[in-house]
């Protein structure tokens, strides 16, 4: 059925007890020289102010939300074809790091909206994306949280994450229409910034820094849950 | 001898309606619903601020969507009791045709329940919907196909699980988002009279929905019940 020999729990197991987390480790450190070269060595934003740095933080996380819920569609297209549990731990822990992130971009834009745009919320088509997607892999979590069976778990979890991959589209085409068709006031947007350089050397190396955070976040999620099945295992012997 | 999948998912869709029209629990429950919904909207706008020809399609399509999970919970509920989806799952049919039975079951549910629902927005609402009846009921049968395709794949999802029809909303409302929007607003168009060329472009978002989801979750099913 789903779980050949190569899908136990142990195999895959990587040592989690004692020793330093070498990645998570670079990780941080990545994120503080990112976040140093944000605040002191990145120019400030002509109109937007200091209050555009946060995009530094805001557009990375949002990249990677998106990858990470790539991961998840794929790992589930990937389970349910190979039936190997070590994809669904690695679809379970990028969907809690990729919520994780969503929140950080859901947390961000209306802390720089408020100053530049003038409003905490808008109904915008990526604003709107962006909550939905939260909502879709929320759904996810609390998904995997209501089924025991551990292989009955992966199988629908497999398939919700390929369904939501599916919607991202969809979501986004609906409001796209839904908001070109009914114009809003203007507000002040920055039209596809070609940012200066120094700008877009910052973005880079934060997105190289969130990225390598969002690596880190998951081989430590990815251990537990392999502890865990390894757990509830010999439990249920 | 064994059924193509299709006929046996007619025999399942007419066993779901068999046992939905002897016992009328969950229709009329929707039906009643609905027409509350309706009637609660209404009050929940000021009506000398907002027009009713604007509240309209709104209402018709939350209540729709409320109204439907009504109905979308019950379908595989009722195959829980005495273990009878064992049954369903030995018969010698496709895993597909018991999916395609049961949405299309839960398709004339549905369906229904609009029957009721527009006449009542057109009267308590004092709106034009069926002055271009087909056309509506183009846009109501397009929105109930994407309703139900995912519906009914998460209905079979949620049976199985400890949080069973609490889950149903959590997971089929964000799905719920590009079918309820394009349906909205092309009957907010039909009844301000717009032109037919403002509404292809949401039926083409419909129809698109409805071909991608209905064969992605014809295609998911059989993973989702026990082998």
């Amino acid at each position: 059925m789903t779980s050949p020999s190569s899908a136990g729990p142990a195999s895959g197991a990587a040592k989690s007890a004692g020793g330093i987390d070498w990645l998570f480790l670079v990780a941080v450190l990545a994120i503080a020289a990112a976040l140093a070269r944000v605040i002191y060595y990145t120019p400030f934003e002509a109109v937007q102010g200091p209050a555009q740095k946060i995009f530094y933080l805001h557009l990375p996380a949002a990249l990677d939300a998106f990858m990470a819920f790539g991961v998840v569609a794929i790992s589930g297209i990937a389970y349910l074809w190979l039936g190997d549990l070590r994809l669904d731990r690695a679809a379970e822990s990028s969907a809690e790091v990729g919520v994780v992130f969503t929140t950080v971009v859901l947390v961000t834009g209306p802390l720089w909206a408020r100053p530049v745009w003038g409003t905490w919320w808008t109904w915008d088509a990526r604003l709107t994306l962006t909550l939905f997607l939260w909502f879709i892999y929320v759904g996810y979590l609390v998904l995997r949280g209501a089924i025991d069976d551990r292989a009955l778990r992966a199988r629908y979890s497999a398939i919700l994450g390929i369904l939501g991959s599916l919607l991202i589209p969809f979501i986004h085409l609906s409001v796209y229409l839904f908001r070109t068709l009914h114009p809003r006031p203007i507000v002040i947007k920055p039209s596809a910034p070609s940012l200066p350089p120094e700008m877009l050397t910052t973005l880079a190396i934060s997105f190289v820094a969130f990225t390598l955070f969002y690596l880190a976040l998951v081989r430590q999620r990815y251990r537990l849950a392999t502890e865990r099945d390894l757990l509830e295992l010999e439990e249920g012997r | 001898m064994a059924p193509s999948t299709l006929s046996a998912a007619f025999l399942i869709a007419r066993k779901d309606l068999a046992i939905e029209f002897r016992t009328r629990t969950a229709f009329f429950s929707a039906a009643v619903f609905a027409l509350l919904g309706i009637v609660i909207f209404y009050f929940a706008w000021d009506p000398t601020a907002v027009a009713s020809i604007d509240l309209a399609p709104g209402v018709l399509w939350a209540i729709f969507t409320f109204s439907g999970l009504l109905g979308l919970q019950r379908s595989f509920g009722i195959e829980q009791a005495d273990r009878a989806i064992d049954a369903l799952l030995g018969a010698p049919i496709t895993r597909e045709s018991i999916y395609l039975g049961k949405a299309m079951a839960n398709l004339v549910f549905v369906a229904a329940v609009q029957v009721i629902a527009i006449p009542a927005v057109q009267l308590f609402y004092g709106v034009p919907l069926l002055e271009n009846a087909a056309l509506l009921a183009l846009i109501a049968l397009l929105a109930a196909i994407g309703l139900v395709a995912v519906g009914t794949l998460f209905s079979a999802m949620a049976v199985n699980t400890k949080l069973a029809e609490m889950l149903l909303p959590v997971l089929s409302l964000p799905f719920f988002v590009p079918v309820v929007i394009p349906a909205a607003q092309a009957t907010a168009r039909l009844i301000a009279g717009r032109p037919g060329s403002e509404i292809v472009g949401w039926l083409k978002l419909l129809v698109a929905f409805d071909i991608v989801f209905v064969a992605a979750c014809t295609l998911a099913f059989p993973f989702t019940i026990e082998e």
